[in-house]
């Protein structure tokens, strides 16, 4: 193949492993921010954390497979990107370090205080994950400071712009409203369960007004942008899977609400992406410093032997994690007797 | 206090922090899945006793080493941007190879043994954690394949692209193959098993001069004893390979391990030196004659040469600077290390020797076991501050100097906000970890056979 297909083939496979991971920790990082507030007694909320117990490790390694990737693909874009977003991606790695060891500690103290500690700890982190990938993401878009030497000359606060924090807060309620249906569907029939639905009836709506105001900057933002790939019809589709998410929750639809936020999740990285393409970093400085899929990767011969790797071992990979989800996917009873986390 | 220095120091300390948890999770994966092995196949309660015991500190510890972990793979882009454009090409490769084999292998199976005890039947529950520790293992290779290539770049790997200012990989093999990253990864995984191994000593021994669960711990302990054994050589055998390699490699970093200032033929081992105190001059020393060239080429009469003269060289070949490692931090790092790796195989073979004795769990050094962990930990600390502080002033060697690797664009600011950060959040998961690994060590294995108690509410000045 040749260096141009390969580049354009790793976009794709690095598009795809940031979509698969906010398709899957979108729904544990909705689920780590509602266990403090849904679960009202000890067994709720070891109830809601064992809903997501056997799968979310595996789940954040397609956030390290992602990192891993860009780095061989990519080196300029991993280098630009993590040391330019360097206090966002530190508080990133906070969240996800609180979050991550709370699920395993929790439960092994009988104290109250230690528990609700971790309770707090993995809503917090997954708070600030969620917060901090959307704003990230948006910035992406929307194009951050970079000099001639593909350095980003900015700080985090440049990344707290409008734009940016509104893609924050929106990825944010998606993920709770995507977490609260994961949770519906996980859950046995009970009290817990209808407490659920009702707050995923109110994020719903606050998910839902947040997206459409971001989507409206979008467009406003990229209107007179010739040279962005004009992601149709796709936008629009995302919109309104997100509003017929209402519509599911208030049916009882719980597989279709559940995989109509997914599919907003989906659809919006995929928009994301194609506008993006082939910049990886926009530069708002000059459009001449971008980080393109072409200035930014790695040789020919890296690529293919990176490619052969993958076509190998992602196949197998998505084999064994989907027949977890299968095995695993008895839904989850409030009683400490099945409970493991 | 500039930003090289501070990120020099973080990336230190989150990699030290990060492999207090590494050897132990890379070492009892495996005994734990021997032990459930054996109950699998004798169907003894006592195997599923040690199983459950041990697998409750694995989970305790293997949590802390995952989280540690996420900040490893993103460090080389958050602080060092121009090495990671530098050496992308070739360092990216292997770090994603092992996000792909490894990270996803141990993370979805260890849910499935977690999880999946009456869920799966028990061959599957079985097949999970091998797959886990293998999963770990493999990480450990791919990482140290990696590491290997910034001490030594493998020759016919790789070439320095000029136009573009990087190095470029031309041999995916010869990287994977590199004999430099698999001697670390022997003496790795051998460090890692006898982590586990003495700290199943040290544990089992708490719990026998108690007098208490006998039986869980008496097989444990033998166990323990002949795998130290085993391990120990083993550590030691690839840390002679090691050794040998590195003169050919890496001369420099020999020296000032050794102290060597000039060049010796035949070279003696130093037992103690000491240096004035910017590390650069003898002052005084014992030496055993011949020894270093032993150690270095299994002869008594190589030449093994002294840091003044690779000074020297490195100067003409790469320009103007200090070459030599700080050397009062590599002279006493590999000491250390050593040391406490031949007490432990001692320690081994006297435990082995004291069990001919029916009477060996009433003697009375039993009472001093339980401390030998702390052996383990240091030599494990060590081990790595000599390998990475040896390679100064490159982070590739003779390709880019480690202050030429920095990310341009931070600040002092940026890195005293991540250092205290990290310093903060990791003294907090030591605290937790701390805890819950003394209660369930100290604690019994009816204990560790049960999932989570109930909540108690908190009474004040009592849990």
């Amino acid at each position: 193949m040749s260096h141009e297909t390969l580049q354009i083939l790793w976009f794709v496979l690095i598009a795809v492993l940031w979509i698969g991971f906010h398709f899957l920790e979108g729904f544990d990082f909705g689920v780590g921010m509602l266990v403090p507030f849904l679960g009202k007694k000890d067994e709720e909320r070891r109830a809601i954390i064992n809903t997501i117990g056997p799968t979310w490790d595996g789940n954040e390694v397609w956030l390290l497979t992602a990192g891993g990737a860009t780095f061989a693909a990519f080196p300029h874009w991993y280098a630009t990107m993590f040391s330019g977003f360097y206090l966002a991606l530190f508080l990133l790695l906070v969240g996800l370090i609180i979050r991550g060891i709370s699920f395993e500690y929790r439960s092994k103290q009988p104290d109250q205080a230690w528990r609700s500690r971790f309770d707090w700890m993995i809503a917090i982190g997954s708070f600030l994950a969620a917060l901090l990938l959307g704003t990230a993401f948006a910035n992406l878009l929307n194009g951050v400071p970079i000099n001639e030497k593909m350095i980003y000359t900015g700080n985090l606060f440049t990344l707290l712009n409008p734009y940016g924090l509104l893609g924050g807060l929106t990825t944010t309620a998606v993920f709770l409203l995507h977490g609260a249906n994961f949770l519906v569907l996980k859950l046995e029939a009970g009290e817990l369960k209808d407490r659920t639905v009702n707050a995923s009836k109110k994020i719903w709506i606050v998910a839902s007004i947040l997206y459409i105001a971001l989507g409206v900057y979008t467009y406003i933002n990229n209107f007179w942008n010739k040279e962005i790939i004009d992601p149709g019809i796709i936008p629009i589709t995302a919109v309104a899977a997100l509003l017929l998410t209402g519509t599911f929750i208030n049916r009882k639809h719980e597989g279709w609400a559940f995989l109509s936020t997914g599919l907003n999740i989906i659809l919006t990285q995929v928009a994301f992406y194609m506008m993006m393409f082939p910049n990886v970093m926009i530069s708002s400085t000059d459009p001449a410093y971008n980080l393109t899929i072409y200035n930014a990767s790695s040789t020919q011969y890296t690529l293919g032997v990176m490619s052969i790797i993958a076509l190998i071992f992602v196949p197998l990979v998505l084999m064994y994690q989907a027949w977890t989800y299968w095995m695993f996917a008895k839904r989850v009873k409030v009683d400490k007797k099945t409970l493991i986390y | 206090m500039d930003v090289v220095y501070l990120s020099r120091w973080q990336f230190g300390l989150t990699t030290i922090y990060h492999w207090l948890f590494v050897p132990l999770t890379l070492g009892l994966g495996l005994l734990v899945a021997f032990m459930q092995t054996r109950y699998y196949q004798t169907r003894d309660e006592t195997w599923k006793k040690m199983t459950k015991f041990w697998g409750k500190l694995y989970l305790i510890n293997f949590a802390i080493g995952v989280v540690t972990g996420i900040v490893q793979e993103f460090q080389f882009g958050m602080n060092w941007s121009e090495y990671s454009r530098f050496v992308g090409d070739i360092f990216g490769a292997p770090l994603a190879i092992e996000a792909l084999l490894a990270f996803f292998l141990e993370s979805t199976f260890l849910g499935v043994w977690l999880f999946g005890e009456g869920k799966v039947s028990e061959k599957v529950h079985l097949a999970s954690i091998w797959l886990v520790a293998l999963g770990s293992i493999l990480s450990s290779l791919f990482i140290l394949v990696a590491n290997s290539f910034m001490q030594a770049p493998p020759p016919g790997s790789f070439v320095y692209n000029q136009e573009l200012g990087r190095m470029e990989l031309t041999n995916f093999l010869l990287l994977i193959g590199n004999l430099k990253g698999w001697l670390f990864f022997w003496h790795t995984i051998a460090d890692g098993i006898l982590t586990a191994a003495v700290l199943i000593l040290s544990i089992s021994a708490y719990h026998l001069i108690r007098k208490q669960h006998i039986d869980v711990f008496k097989r444990s302990f033998e166990i323990a004893t002949y795998v130290t054994i085993a391990s120990s050589i083993m550590v030691f055998l690839g840390g002679h390979a090691m050794g040998q390699e590195m003169r050919q490699l890496q001369p420099m970093k020999l020296a000032s391990i050794e102290a060597i200032w000039e060049t010796e033929q035949p070279a003696s081992f130093s037992l103690l030196t000491i240096g004035d105190l910017t590390g650069k001059r003898e002052v005084w020393s014992i030496k055993i004659p011949y020894a270093m060239s032993f150690l270095a080429c299994n002869n008594f009469s190589c030449e093994v040469q002294g840091v003044y003269d690779i000074q020297k060289e490195y100067e003409a070949k790469y320009g103007p600077d200090d070459y030599i490692p700080l050397m009062v931090v590599t002279y006493w790092t590999f000491r250390i290390m050593m040391g406490f790796g031949l007490i432990l195989m001692g320690l081994g073979i006297f435990l082995y020797w004291r069990m001919q004795n029916k009477n060996w769990m009433n003697e009375k050094w039993m009472t001093w076991m339980p401390y030998a962990l702390i052996m383990t930990y240091l030599a494990n600390a060590t081990g790595w501050i000599m390998t990475e502080m040896g390679r100064q002033p490159w982070i590739v060697t003779g390709y880019m100097k480690v202050k030429d690797a920095i990310s341009p664009n931070l600040t002092v600011v940026d890195l005293w906000i991540s250092l205290i950060g990290y310093t903060a959040v990791y003294t907090g998961l030591a605290v937790a970890m701390f805890t819950l690994m003394k209660k369930y060590a100290t604690g019994s294995p009816e204990q560790a056979m049960h999932e989570p108690i109930d909540v108690i509410p908190s009474i004040s000045g009592k849990k």
